[in-house]
């Protein structure tokens, strides 16, 4: 599904990502884990587009996507529920759904996928015609997430979400991760909290300082010291 | 009463006329940080559209009015491509200094290809006329620049809250990153915030030319100022802000002018430019203005 080579992203002089390649299988959950600083979002940015790398291949389902606009890359099946939420937070619920939607051409089944995700959530159907604002952070990030599946991806990108939430709001999020992942969609999701992540991973990469530590399957991380020992490059 | 009342009917309708400017400007800032201040050869080349229009036979003013909105309109999608587009990622003062360069261009053009002097348009003369109501006499023009800044300032707010396009303008003035990734094309947003922007523009025109009968090369560069006071005052990038400063500076300035003694007329610019400054220490971002979220982290 999609297949990245040798990614090397740069601020300037300071690179934060560092000849990084890796692989994600169509239906495959792949947990990208790493420390603060990593080079995480940055490689999720160059995915998408909004930052654009220094060098690298970005495959999606077979066509290089490494030269296209960040907007023909939503188009064309991937989409990413950035780090820190982003939802609009002057608009209000439902109109964040519809936003979601803006690629598609079926006004019918956009509003049953906005049923859908009501009932999935029904604090958002409580709040659809509140400003997305006045959610809390868990509300937040499930609205960012329904958000993202309203264009229909083949490939979501989660980007850190556990960030500033509280620990029985992420199991409830990797809850329905997993459930996304039982339904066949593909996911590549960037973690800090490896303990969640780990939960419905197929397979594991481990960056750290924007180089790849580690590729494999989750079960030899499940020690927390083999962790630890590939985030400090030990 | 009738001076009361038609005192009123003036702050009104030139506060309308701020409003629809402001809110012109404030669209465009709301998105892109730019302060546009070539929208004023906006409202020139809609200007002189009429007058080249009216020169080469044109007489049906229904037409005249299209055309000024039109030429507007394609004015501000064609100076975002042209001068705007390039600088789009670059430092806000950038931005501005190319606007000033747009506007400074845009007004020697019309002086050297027509004239720097006012060039008399009549086509749109029959807007201005007096209307009797009972006892009272009113301005056809400040009537119908009242109802038809209403109107627009509606078809404006149904636009942005129900098209898609709509709410993606309003979106990408708080984030216009994740718009795009809504696989929302950032150019088709700006395209067409740049076209509402010059359409208000371009119903401003026709006003001016209905009430002046003529047309300069530096028509629209002091509404311009006037409408960057409004959004000033209303809180910039706020649309609302935009259309209750432009309203507010219409009733300040009539107000000053009835309050004041007929010598000191004089004084009315700065008066209006004092009450101003005392609101804004008052409330620094305006009226309605607020600060922007940012979120937990920049991407």
């Amino acid at each position: 599904m999609l297949t990245v080579d040798n990614l090397i992203v740069r601020y300037g002089a300071v690179s934060a990502v560092r000849d990084l390649s890796l692989k994600v299988g169509r239906g495959e959950l792949v947990a990208l884990l790493g420390p603060n600083g990593a080079g995480k979002s940055s490689t999720i940015n160059a995915l998408t587009g909004l930052v654009t790398p220094a060098s690298g291949r970005i495959v999606l389902d077979g066509q290089d996507i490494s030269r296209v606009r960040t907007e023909d890359r939503i188009r064309a099946g991937l989409t990413s529920t950035p780090e820190g939420r982003h939802i609009f937070a002057n608009l209000t619920v439902g109109e964040n759904l519809r936003l979601g939607a803006a690629t598609r051409r079926d006004p019918k089944g956009v509003r049953q996928d906005i049923e859908r995700f009501l009932a999935l959530f029904p604090v958002l159907s409580e709040r659809y015609g509140q400003a997305a604002g006045t959610l809390s952070g868990g509300e937040q990030q499930m609205l960012a997430i329904a958000r993202s599946l309203m264009s229909r991806p083949k490939l979501l990108l989660l980007d850190e979400p556990s960030l500033g939430l509280a620990p029985k709001i992420v199991v409830q999020i990797f809850d329905f991760i997993g459930e996304l992942k039982a339904e066949g969609l593909t996911l590549l999701v960037v973690e800090q909290n490896a303990k969640q992540a780990l939960r419905f991973a197929d397979r594991v990469y481990v960056v750290s300082a924007g180089t790849l530590r580690h590729s494999g399957p989750p079960a030899g991380l499940a020690d927390e010291h083999g962790l630890f020992n590939l985030y400090i490059g030990g | 009463m009738d001076y009361a009342l038609q005192q009123l009917l003036n702050a009104l309708a030139f506060g309308a006329e701020y409003s629809l400017v402001a809110l012109g400007l404030a669209v465009v800032f709301s998105i892109m940080g730019l302060v546009n201040f070539a929208h004023g050869e906006i409202i020139g080349v809609s200007a002189y559209s009429v007058f080249l229009a009216a020169a080469l036979g044109l007489t049906s003013p229904i037409v005249a009015v299209l055309l000024a909105v039109a030429a507007a309109a394609l004015a501000a999608i064609a100076f975002e491509r042209v001068a705007f587009r390039p600088v789009r990622y670059a430092p806000t003062t950038t931005g501005l200094l190319t606007a000033f360069g747009v506007s400074i261009v845009v007004q020697n053009l019309f002086m050297l290809l027509i004239s720097p002097k006012p060039q008399s348009v009549s086509i749109l003369n029959g807007l201005n006329q007096m209307w009797f109501f009972g006892p009272f006499a009113v301005s056809s023009l400040q009537v119908m620049e009242l109802v038809v800044s209403g109107l627009t300032i509606l078809a404006l707010v149904l636009f942005l809250n129900r098209s898609t396009l709509g709410l993606a303008i309003r979106a990408a003035s708080r984030d216009f990153a994740t718009v795009r990734l809504m696989g929302i094309r950032a150019n088709r947003v700006i395209a067409t915030a740049f076209a509402i922007s010059g359409a208000l523009a371009g119903i401003a025109a026709v006003f001016i030319i209905a009430r002046r009968g003529s047309v300069s090369p530096d028509l629209g560069f002091s509404l311009v100022l006037k409408a960057f006071v409004a959004c000033v005052i209303g809180g910039f990038g706020s649309l609302p802000g935009a259309a209750a400063g432009g309203m507010l500076l219409g009733f300040i300035e009539v107000g000053l002018l009835v309050a004041l003694p007929q010598e000191y007329g004089g004084f009315k610019d700065a008066l209006t430019y004092v009450i101003i400054v005392a609101l804004l220490v008052y409330r620094p971002e305006g009226l309605l203005g607020q600060r922007v979220e940012l979120g937990d982290k920049e991407i």
